[in-house]
């Protein structure tokens, strides 16, 4: 195996059809930046799912004088009893590892610290607004249905509400905008597998002299396609160097954005980025080798 | 070294066979013409030598080994024993002669060592020595093939085929190709030459094999042209 010679046949079929490699590399790119950003979104997304998983609770708030709802007009404010009653149904709960109660004042307070920048809120709100309420915490996030159960419409309760209900929301958006990125990836991988057979093609067309010749001094089949298999595995290559720059500018750009929402750290780690960097350039330069083998079979007779 | 048992090809183009029922016996060092007008399946002949074509009937055994049993990875072997030279020359125009000629054994992967070796014994061999270092473009026709012969050669295979390597020479020159062939012969290759050039094939009162219509209508020992052509 001659090293030198299969590169230089390689790079001669790379500069011969530069226009066409400059296509092929910048559709690989785009598609492969696409489908790397979903792979990003997506790792964003578990990664905050496990963030929250461990601290989204289910809140029962209590009935108070003034709590509209039909329960506690009727009931009237929640009594000693009827906290006692639930705080114990609650713990009893397999799916329950946690309840906190929170009194109005406790709540008041947080909410103060929690929004001191924003005076208006503060200013608009007081204490009372957050009535004295229970925090369940869930051993899975999603089983709240048996805390809703055990105290809905019992007395004393004014409502209970369920924060993971309000990060699906969130959750679906950033789903969304993964699954475009990864159907325009997947169409745009469809158009540069098409791109790389029609490079190789003109490449094999344009040597088909050295190839008639190798073929009649018997070089081996392996020999005499592997320049051009190099040719679009560097094109693979180089695509995804490109589309790493996209998908780091995704984390940092666009991803970091999320950031500003939220008050605790939801930032991917550079595993992640490193992983799907990764898989974006094997995925790259796999598609781009295979369909230059597929173009190979059908126009360098062996 | 080559040996057709009743062979028929028959292209899916075409309705007469290319070759009908064809057996020949090509001995080790034999030198073999090939004779008959255009379409009486000469180049059928070698094409089923080296593995180009299937036959559709029959058998053929090239240097041993029974054609129809080798499998398409092992084909690239068969063929680096046999050389071939063609009208056309089909060199490399972007490289100098000692390039043309060490391209067949880059391409099988031979150490450049051996190749500083080997390229120039077979350029003097073909008598272009002092002119490795020009390109095709600089070289009169008979040089062409010249360097053509040399690189089919230089991997010292056990088989020569030409197919009609003096078609685009004239007479004079074509002797001195014929010298070349003939000298290559004596190193114990076998060569079979396609070739329509009667007075070529009667100053070298080889073995002529004579195709009509894919048929062998002769076959001699110390043949002529023949007074048809």
């Amino acid at each position: 195996m001659r090293a030198q010679f299969v590169l230089s046949e390689m790079w001669i079929g790379l500069r011969r059809n530069l226009t066409m490699t400059i296509a092929v590399i910048i559709t690989v790119a785009i598609s492969l930046a696409l489908f790397g950003s979903g792979l990003l979104v997506q790792q964003q997304i578990s990664h905050m799912r496990q963030f929250w998983d461990e601290r989204v609770s289910v809140t029962v708030y209590m009935c108070t004088e003034v709590s509209p709802s039909e329960v506690c007009q009727e009931n009237g404010p929640a009594t000693k009893e009827d906290r006692e009653a639930i705080q114990s149904d609650l713990e009893s709960l397999d799916e329950v590892t946690g309840v906190e109660y929170v009194t109005a004042a406790e709540a008041w307070k947080e909410f103060q610290d929690r929004f001191s920048e924003n005076r208006a809120l503060t200013e608009a709100a007081q204490e009372g607004d957050i009535p004295d309420n229970f925090r369940v915490q869930l051993s899975d996030p999603n089983k709240f249905d048996a805390v809703v159960e055990t105290v809905q419409g019992r007395p004393g309760v004014d409502s209970v509400h369920n924060d993971q209900q309000v990060l699906d929301q969130f959750f679906e958006l950033l789903d969304g905008l993964k699954w475009a990125a990864l159907v325009v990836s997947f169409v745009q991988l469809a158009a540069a597998a098409l791109l790389i057979g029609n490079t190789i093609r003109l490449s094999a067309y344009s040597r088909r002299r050295e190839t008639g010749i190798m073929r009649l001094v018997g070089a081996s089949n392996f020999y005499i396609q592997l320049p051009f298999l190099l040719e679009g595995a560097i094109s693979g290559l180089i695509g995804g160097v490109i589309a790493s720059g996209f998908i780091v500018a995704t984390r940092y750009v666009l991803l970091d954005r999320i950031q500003s929402w939220f008050a605790f750290d939801v930032s991917l780690g550079a595993g992640s980025l490193a992983y799907v960097i990764g898989l974006s350039m094997v995925l790259g330069i796999l598609l781009c080798t295979i369909s230059s083998f597929l173009t190979l079979r059908r126009y360098l007779r062996v | 070294m080559i040996h057709f048992d009743n062979v028929t090809k028959v292209y899916t183009t075409q309705k007469r066979p290319a070759l009908d029922s064809v057996s020949i016996d090509v001995d080790k060092s034999e030198f073999v013409f090939l004779v008959g007008p255009s379409g009486s399946g000469k180049s059928t002949f070698l094409r089923l030598v080296l593995k180009e074509e299937k036959p559709t009937k029959g058998r053929v055994h090239v240097a041993g080994k029974d054609l129809a049993r080798l499998s398409n990875w092992k084909v690239p072997h068969l063929r680096r024993r046999i050389g071939c030279v063609f009208q056309d020359f089909r060199l490399l125009p972007n490289k100098n002669v000692f390039e043309n000629v060490a391209f067949a054994l880059e391409v099988i992967g031979k150490p450049r060592r051996f190749i500083r070796k080997v390229v120039p014994e077979v350029v003097e061999l073909v008598g272009l020595e002092g002119k490795a270092d020009r390109m095709p473009e600089e070289l009169s026709g008979g040089e062409q093939q010249r360097v053509a012969i040399a690189r089919a050669f230089v991997n010292r295979p056990q088989i020569l085929l030409a197919d009609e390597p003096t078609g685009n020479i004239d007479p004079a020159t074509s002797i001195g190709i014929m010298k070349v062939l003939d000298r290559i012969n004596r190193t114990g290759t076998t060569v079979v030459m396609a070739t329509h050039d009667a007075a070529i094939v009667d100053s070298m009162r080889k073995r002529v094999i004579e195709l009509e219509e894919g048929v062998v209508v002769r076959d001699q020992t110390r043949g002529v042209y023949g007074q048809a052509y």
